[in-house]
């Protein structure tokens, strides 16, 4: 007989993802494929006015239309549905999921219909008749900050979500604020940077819109609810307490998610005012976001203004940092819409040893859609903020702006590094990731290269960012809902294996990488595990993805609860062997005493075997599963290094991306062809933020930018080939080592671009330009002298 | 996203499209390739009763000589007018233009004759038809009728066609030294601006140039101002770069929007005016090598 083939070991492979197929043959299923027996639709009518008092509702038309089961006005849902709540701890005002006598942005619902097809509800919802008096709106939020031209919400005067909250060097816990340090920072300084930038508004635009079915049985007095949500479980938190049912009562589903990018961490109106009216009617009812409506009523992104001002020595050593930010963060609060930009606050220090940093942050209500969280969510913006001013920095002082970073950065005998934001990174080695960055790039070759194209007219630039960002999102402290992940791992009988993870991805390949895992622990082929997610009613518990943490956290949970199981497996085997469990290895399919494969048992059958112990083992319950929850001690903190060359065309200002390169950092590695994958679309992103990306209001409120036709996100052509590669620094806070990449590409990219574009319009004496990099912004400077802000 | 309802029936000819459409009493529409109707229809912007598909009617689509003349069918997509050995061959600029607009996915469906019919003040194919002076010809109840592009494009989506009438194709002179060139609207890849441009150069001496613009204003038009400082100049880059600075000058009605201010898009006429002679010139000397 032929020796069985030897297994690879596959952590740390290139293992292409499994669930690929599926998703891009068109076999997976989305919450738009579930249908129910006796499902309902909703529509919503939206208000197409930005701020406006609800005079009037006539539903009369449509109630009669042929198909309608139902129409509710926002009154009528309150009796059904209390406000939504939030998960910070900031004050809000009260949010109705349907609105009931004001509407605060373009977009915001004002009554829904129940229908009996998805096309009888939007024609229903078209035949309602709202009429508006028109209030004043303010888009602006410096100008909304003045209370003028209006106030959008009565018990927050001058429109101040959060009033002015200090962070940094001299503040306390209790808020006391000494100002003693960063004063003398800057009175030491030789040379001070001063920027307003502002980091503008981006719509997530996920390929799958949102959508929800909710199924309340009355008979049984439990609800199931599918949605596209990155947090099942927290979801089925969220529509338990506002449907007034227990959580065992409550069921969430995300089957396939099309996307998320933190946009469906939030809890929507729309997925509670379903749940309310399948309990209320005792139906299910559906509903499915058309693009639409996903550019007004899924949450948008960023929209953040920094007054940034950096003190420095003339040898370029940075003294003192001073932040002061203003969120914009539209009409409403949402679930972490609050708690985003105090991200930008925490990372404030960036990669350096700033020995004082004073942060401030101010929240502002306008009449827009509410903002949350998008890809990088807070930390791209400090990102973009610090690494700016570094160049700007770099400039003033004629100094390179790698050696700049250099000169300032934490050492790796620092770490665990604690800065002034509060913030503890757990480990990192910043001048490996940007030697390798301009080694790869060959940093001084591109510098002549660049000369080069000037010498003949051309306008090429140059730029390079650092980024350190917080992820592995936990511990729970920093949660309302707790911050750990959760895994059940069950060996069944045939000796396959199921591995239930909380941390439920939407394109994180999390099969994949929670597979490879599993299968060297347990020496078994990867195609023998399944790892289940995104159902509570088979994930006992968990808490999502996002955060860049279902790796980190929900990867260590797997590998810990994997282990239980391996140790009480190795007991049944040691039974079956008649030797010690510690002397057994599992590999190749097998369970065998250390040194004499032949001896072994195959896996499957010690599995068999622990179904029906006969005869049981002394001290062991029978079946082999066992579930761990992983607390992280902190967060982790992944880094890296990105380089870009850009050509602008003189002639209409157009900006080409020629160049980028990318060393990342995010410990060890499961699996390097997902992690690059994760980085690709992080580029993509911040590389659409800092060139194309623009979600732009009107001054009435009106949003502009409301299709794909006039907000663009960027196609493959748009790029170069991406040079990636990877430095390793493990976290010291988990056992894998792993720090988390979901988001990464979105924080050097941006600030990097910005800083070759800068670079390239260096003649034209500009020192900082805003995002978006629009050709008719970049064509004003050459050709009007107009110098950006400088 | 969802557009109020319709029903649906398919063409098997001309005359068939004309009497399915007069049928409807005025609330149908013809349906080519669906990329400028379906949008307005799922923004409920348009709201036909009834969808006339004339995509599949038999000869409507292709591109082929017809005596001195090309001829492109109302119905060929976008792609096959990109991709056209005939077209590279004798005119690229008209292939050149095609491949320029919007993405695989538009070039797949959209089609020339939709495009004309509609009008959109940013699309491409207006301006090359202005600079070749296409002839379009159309059938309606009474019978053929043949409009040169310079009287076809009347205003803002308005174009001399009558709501019971449809185009068959477009007929023209094949012009090798032309070329086109467009800045695109990174969103929907529209043009911003958009020229058109064809050279009859004769001995290194341009005998009359054609330039049609497209996206400056609310609908495509001639640059004849251009047009006379080019004839009768011999072709050489001083002269184009002296001739495209005038380009738009006498243009009053420029657009605006978040793309592009009415400055700078106005500043942009004169460049790709340039680019455009410049592409033309280049095929005009190749041809003359
Ligand atoms: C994302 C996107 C990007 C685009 N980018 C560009 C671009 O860069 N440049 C550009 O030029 N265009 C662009 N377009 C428009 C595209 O080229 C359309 O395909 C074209 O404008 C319309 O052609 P169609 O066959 O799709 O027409 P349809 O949408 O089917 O019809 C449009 C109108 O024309 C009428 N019609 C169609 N055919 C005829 C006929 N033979 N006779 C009479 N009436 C007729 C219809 O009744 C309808 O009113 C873009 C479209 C999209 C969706």
């Amino acid at each position: 007989m032929a020796a069985p083939p030897v297994l690879p070991k596959l952590v740390g492979q290139r293992v292409k993802r499994r669930e690929d197929p599926r998703l891009i043959q068109g076999r997976a299923t989305y919450v738009d494929d579930i249908a129910l027996v006796g499902m309902q639709h909703l529509a919503f009518k939206r208000s197409d006015v930005a701020h406006g008092r609800i005079r009037s509702i006539d539903t009369r038309a449509a109630k009669v239309m042929d198909g309608v089961e139902a129409v509710f006005t926002g009154a009528e849902i309150a009796e059904l549905l209390a406000p939504m709540p939030i998960g910070t701890p900031f004050p809000s005002p009260e949010h109705r999921a349907v609105a009931v006598d004001t509407v605060r942005y373009g977009g915001e619902p004002v009554a829904v219909v129940v229908a009996s097809d998805r096309y009888v509800a939007r024609d229903a919802a078209d035949a309602i008749v709202v009429s508006y008096e028109t209030l004043p709106a303010v888009v602006d939020p410096e100008l909304a900050m003045t209370g003028k031209p209006t106030v959008i919400h009565p018990a927050f005067p001058n429109n101040l979500a959060v009033a002015l909250v200090p962070s940094g060097t001299g503040v306390s816990a209790s808020g006391s604020v000494d100002d003693s340090a960063i004063n003398e920072a800057f009175a030491k300084a030789d040379v001070v940077i001063s920027q307003r930038m502002v980091n503008q508004r981006l719509a997530p635009t996920t390929m799958e819109p949102r959508g929800v079915v909710a199924h309340y049985e009355p008979g049984k007095g439990s609800m199931t609810i599918w949605s596209s949500t990155q947090n099942p479980h927290i979801l089925r938190t969220f529509i338990a307490a506002l449907t007034g049912l227990g959580q065992d009562q409550v069921r969430a589903i995300a089957p396939e998610v099309g996307g998320g990018f933190g946009s469906k961490i939030n809890i929507y109106g729309e997925e509670y005012v379903a749940a309310a009216i399948s309990k209320h009617l005792g139906i299910p009812v559906k509903w499915s976001e058309d693009r639409s409506e996903a550019f007004v009523a899924t949450t948008h992104g960023r929209d953040i203004l920094g007054y940034v001002d950096l003190a420095a020595k003339s040898d370029g050593t940075v003294l003192g940092l001073k932040l002061r930010l203003i969120a914009d963060i539209g009409a409403y609060n949402m679930l972490l819409t609050a708690a985003i930009p105090t991200l930008t606050m925490l990372m404030a220090s960036a990669t350096y040893n700033i020995p004082a940093i004073r942060a401030t942050l101010t929240e502002v209500f306008t009449n827009k859609t509410p903002t949350d969280a998008y890809r990088g969510a807070g930390r791209p913006e400090a990102t973009y903020f610090v690494e700016r001013a570094m160049d700007m920095l770099a400039r003033e002082l004629k100094m390179d702006p790698a050696e700049l970073r250099r000169k300032n950065f934490i050492k790796p005998h620092q770490f665990p590094f604690a800065t002034q934001m509060g913030a503890v990174y757990d480990s990192g080695d910043y001048e490996k990731a940007l030697d390798l960055a301009l080694k790869n790039a060959q940093w001084d070759r591109l510098k002549t290269e660049r000369d080069a194209a000037r010498a003949q007219g051309r306008l090429v630039g140059l730029g390079l960012s650092m980024y350190v960002e917080v992820c592995g999102v936990g511990p729970s402290s920093t949660l309302p809902t707790g911050g750990w992940e959760h895994s059940q791992v069950t060996i069944e009988r045939d000796g396959r294996i199921s591995a239930t993870t909380g941390a439920s991805p939407h394109g994180q390949g999390n099969e994949t990488t929670f597979a490879q895992m599993l299968a060297d622990q347990f020496g078994v082929p990867l195609e023998h595990i399944t790892i289940l997610h995104g159902d509570t009613g088979v994930v006992k518990q968990g808490i999502g993805t996002f955060g860049s943490r279902s790796q980190a956290v929900g990867g260590t949970a797997v590998h810990m609860a994997g282990a239980k199981v391996k140790s009480k497996m190795a007991k049944f085997a040691a039974a079956l062997l008649e030797a010690h469990e510690d002397d057994l290895v599992f590999q190749n399919g097998m369970i065998s005493v250390k040194g004499s494969p032949a001896s072994g048992k195959s896996f499957a059958s010690v599995a068999g075997y622990a179904y029906r112990p006969v005869p049981l083992p002394e001290g062991l319950e029978p079946g082999l599963s066992d579930e761990a929850f992983f607390e992280p001690a902190n967060n982790t903190y992944p880094f890296g290094c990105h380089i870009s060359m850009v050509e602008i065309d003189r002639q209409t200002g157009e900006p080409t991306l020629l160049k980028l390169v990318a060393v990342d950092d995010a410990g060890h590695l499961i699996n390097p062809l997902i992690v690059e994958g994760q980085i690709h679309g992080g580029l993509a992103q911040g590389i659409g933020q800092a060139m194309i990306e623009e979600v732009v209001y009107n001054e009435d409120g009106q949003l502009l930018t409301g299709s794909f036709m006039d907000y663009a996100i960027p196609r493959a052509g748009d790029f170069p080939r991406f040079e990636l590669d990877a430095t390793v620094t493990p976290t010291p806070l988990n056992p894998l080592g792993a720090k988390g990449v979901g988001e990464a590409g979105t924080l050097g990219s941006t600030p990097c671009i910005v800083a070759a574009v800068v670079d390239a319009l260096s003649e034209f004496g500009v020192k900082h330009i805003d995002m978006m990099l629009r050709p008719e912004k970049l064509w004003r400077i050459i050709h009007q002298g107009q110098g950006g802000q400088s | 996203m969802i557009s109020t309802p319709f029903e649906y029936s398919r063409a098997m000819s001309l005359d068939d499209a004309l009497a399915k459409l007069r049928a409807t009493n005025g609330e149908g529409k013809f349906i080519a390739g669906g990329h400028s109707l379906v949008p307005l229809m799922k923004l409920r912007l348009s709201e036909p009763k009834v969808l006339i598909d004339i995509a599949r009617i038999p000869g409507l689509s292709g591109i082929r000589t017809k005596g001195d003349k090309i001829e492109i069918g109302a119905g060929t997509s976008h792609h096959d007018v990109a991709s056209s050995a005939l077209l590279q061959q004798v005119c690229p600029m008209v292939a050149e233009a095609a491949a320029e607009i919007g993405d695989p996915q538009v070039r797949n469906r959209g089609t020339l004759g939709g495009s004309l019919a509609h009008a959109d003040p940013a699309a491409d194919y207006p301006a090359v038809m202005l600079a070749l002076d296409a002839e379009i010809h159309v059938k309606g109840p009474k019978g053929w009728r043949m409009v040169h592009a310079h009287d076809f494009f009347r205003g803002l989506f308005t174009v001399d066609l009558a709501a019971d009438e449809i185009i068959a194709g477009v007929q023209f002179n094949p012009v090798r030294s032309a070329a086109y060139a467009k800045l695109h609207q990174r969103a929907s890849h529209f043009a911003i601006v958009g020229v058109a441009v064809a050279l009859d150069v004769n001995n290194g001496v341009i005998r009359s140039a054609r330039i049609g613009l497209t996206g400056a204003s609310s609908y495509a038009t001639r640059l004849k101002d251009v047009e006379e400082a080019l004839a009768g100049k011999a072709l050489s880059m001083p002269n184009i770069e002296a001739a495209a600075r005038l380009a738009g000058a006498l243009l009053e009605d420029v657009n605006s929007d978040i793309h592009a201010s009415q400055e700078y898009r106005r500043a942009m006429i004169p460049v790709f005016t340039e680019r455009a002679l410049k592409g033309a010139m280049s095929r005009a000397l190749a041809r003359i090598q």
